[in-house]
């Protein structure tokens, strides 16, 4: 029985040692959570005293996670709805907003498949349900198997705003967790079509977008997304309550300055314009 | 024989060891009616709250709902929308067929091997297949359901040539792996609770083994195998990482199985994560949790019921 005692007393007072220097934890978009994780690893390895936890669950999980208090830092593929405006009013919480990288909505395609550009208006027609047919489009003649991401998604919800227009997915689309889910049921279907952040695409291949019938198809990339050719492209947000002072300030200034925004770059995320990121650097 | 003189017991460490081991009990029950309490409680602003209701009232979850003007009414499950869309029917039907084409996949394979095991089977093989089928029990349902998707929808899909890779036949074979097991431990139970004497009276009076099982054996353990199934049933039904990665989530009402499925656990699984503190899809999920809570509650209690009426009948005394 003693021993027992102060075998946990020990336990215990080890526990309590660990937690030294400051913890910084970041939770939220699946698409930014591989980005989180290197700026975390890296900005760890030249401040050893503080500790930054990342995780994923969606931009809905990291800022309902903002709104409870339960994280320093939400990560979000979205801005924050009015309701989510109003929850946090009511929580005491102010929302800050940092843009800390591009990305692009890239539309994948089975390499097999022979459709190699759409519309705006075709992907409209094909994620509402109005277009079930690759053969309207100019493929093969088969149904258009539907794949998108669940409906905690910023992913989910910027498509459904800026291609769909605020109108409804079509029922059978299934849903998968995450990008990399996409992408892989796309690589096994050869009459699937799939949406996700462009840093995730593995043996499938782009469709290229073109704004309408007229104009270019262009393919979406590092350059296209961010020069703005690329129609489908948005702002990666960082979430604080309230504006980051002390070590969450020097984090996220770290993040916009061209350190940062070169590993970003170098692991398939679009960096920000040189413009766009001082104008996000978080002044004293 | 100083070494066995036996030392009265403290009286005060007896009570206290009593009490103990008696809240305990008390403790599991209260824990399971605690969590029926807060479920219940976060899903009833359905039924009293009329901001609520403006989106999500029971009604709106029931019927069709003509959601825009010049749009037919129907069904749809659209949660984050313009106008979310509640309908409880897509995903009632997503959760039968999963649990329909599990049970249809391992009934007949779990009370055969039953059958083969408690009444065919040689000692050896018996000692070797029990163990091997109760060890399918134990791998768990996320590995089932990344096999589902990886591997077991590329076969079915190349065998049967559908157009969806990732559908309700899916995720109701690789539920069913999950079931077999139970089916399996309960049927084989209940058969070997059959008395001897009835097994050897039918041999005595001419039947061959397969007449001893199909006319005596069987019957007399009808309610077990009942039992086995009624609770692997209520095993499909609640099963949420299988379907979760196996189905395809895509909320339709249709009567193929080769359509795409959405069930309850998937969806709560799915949305509960994010959904906005406080709002109609937060109470509408935890009422979706309220029904799956009673659900498997009942059909457990079926099942347990039937299991002590068979074996007080075939045993004469109260296990």
């Amino acid at each position: 029985m003693k021993k027992i005692l102060l075998a946990l007393a020990a336990v215990l007072m080890l526990g309590s040692m660990v937690v030294s220097g400051s913890n910084i934890t970041i939770k939220g978009s699946d698409t930014l959570v591989r980005l989180g994780q290197r700026w975390a690893e890296e900005y760890m390895k030249n401040n050893k005293d503080v500790v930054v936890q990342v995780a994923g669950g969606g931009s809905g999980t990291g800022i309902a996670a903002l709104l409870n208090g339960t994280t320093d830092i939400c990560e979000a593929s979205r801005d924050m709805k009015p309701k989510e405006y109003k929850l946090a009013e009511k929580a005491g919480i102010k929302p800050y907003r940092v843009s800390v990288a591009l990305d692009g909505i890239a539309l994948f395609l089975n390499e097999a498949n022979p459709v190699n550009d759409l519309t705006i208006a075709q992907l409209k027609g094909i994620y509402t349900g109005a277009i079930t047919n690759w053969k309207e489009v100019g493929g093969e003649d088969a149904e258009i198997i539907l794949y998108g991401r669940e409906n905690n998604s910023g992913t989910y919800a910027f498509f459904k705003e800026h291609v769909l227009e605020g109108e409804d997915y079509a029922a059978r689309t299934q849903t998968l967790p995450g990008t990399a889910a996409v992408v892989h049921a796309v690589s096994r279907d050869k009459y699937g079509i799939g949406y996700g952040g462009l840093a995730w695409a593995t043996d499938v291949k782009f469709a290229a977008v073109k704004i309408d019938d007229n104009s270019t198809a262009v393919l979406p990339s590092a350059e296209t997304v961010s020069n703005g050719t690329y129609p489908i492209s948005r702002q990666l947000y960082w979430f604080f309550n309230g504006k980051p002072t002390g070590q969450l300030a020097k984090l996220v200034n770290w993040t916009l300055s061209d350190e940062g925004q070169k590993l970003a770059a170098s692991i398939d995320y679009v960096p920000l314009s040189k413009e766009m990121a001082l104008a996000n650097v978080v002044e004293d | 024989m100083e070494k066995y003189k036996f030392k009265p017991k403290s009286r005060v460490r007896e009570f206290i060891g009593e009490k103990f081991i008696q809240i305990n009990a008390y403790a599991a029950i209260a824990a399971v009616l605690l969590i029926f309490i807060f479920i219940f409680k976060e899903a009833a602003p359905i039924f009293y709250d009329q901001d609520v209701k403006q989106e999500a009232s029971l009604d709106k979850m029931i019927f069709k709902q003509q959601f825009k003007k010049g749009r037919e009414p129907k069904w749809a499950w659209q949660p984050e929308s313009d106008i979310p869309k509640f309908s409880l029917l897509p995903l009632f039907i997503g959760t039968l067929k999963a649990a329909i084409i599990a049970m249809l996949f391992a009934t007949p394979l779990g009370v055969g091997a039953a059958v083969y095991s408690s009444q065919f089977a040689s000692k050896r093989m018996r000692e070797i297949i029990k163990p091997v089928i109760e060890l399918l029990a134990g791998i768990p349902s996320v590995v089932l359901g990344f096999f589902a998707l990886l591997v077991l929808a590329t076969v079915i899909q190349n065998l049967f040539g559908l157009t969806y890779r990732l559908n309700a036949i899916n995720a109701g074979v690789a539920l069913g792996l999950a079931v077999i097991p139970i089916v399996f431990t309960i049927a084989e139970d209940a058969m070997t609770s059959v008395p001897n004497s009835l097994r050897d009276a039918s041999l005595a009076l001419g039947a061959n083994p397969w007449q001893v099982t199909l006319s005596v054996v069987l019957p007399a353990a009808f309610p077990g195998i009942a039992a086995g199934v009624v609770l692997g049933f209520g095993r499909a039904i609640g099963e949420t990482m299988i379907v979760l990665m196996a189905s395809g989530n895509a909320a339709i009402i249709s009567a193929s199985f080769t359509d795409s499925i959405r069930t309850f656990a998937a969806t709560i699984a799915a949305e509960l994560a994010e959904v906005v503190f406080g709002s109609a899809h937060y109470h509408v999920l935890f009422f979706i949790g309220t029904i799956l809570f009673l659900f498997t509650f009942v059909l457990n209690m079926l099942g347990d019921v039937a299991m002590t009426r068979i074996k007080t009948r075939l045993q004469g005394k109260l296990q």
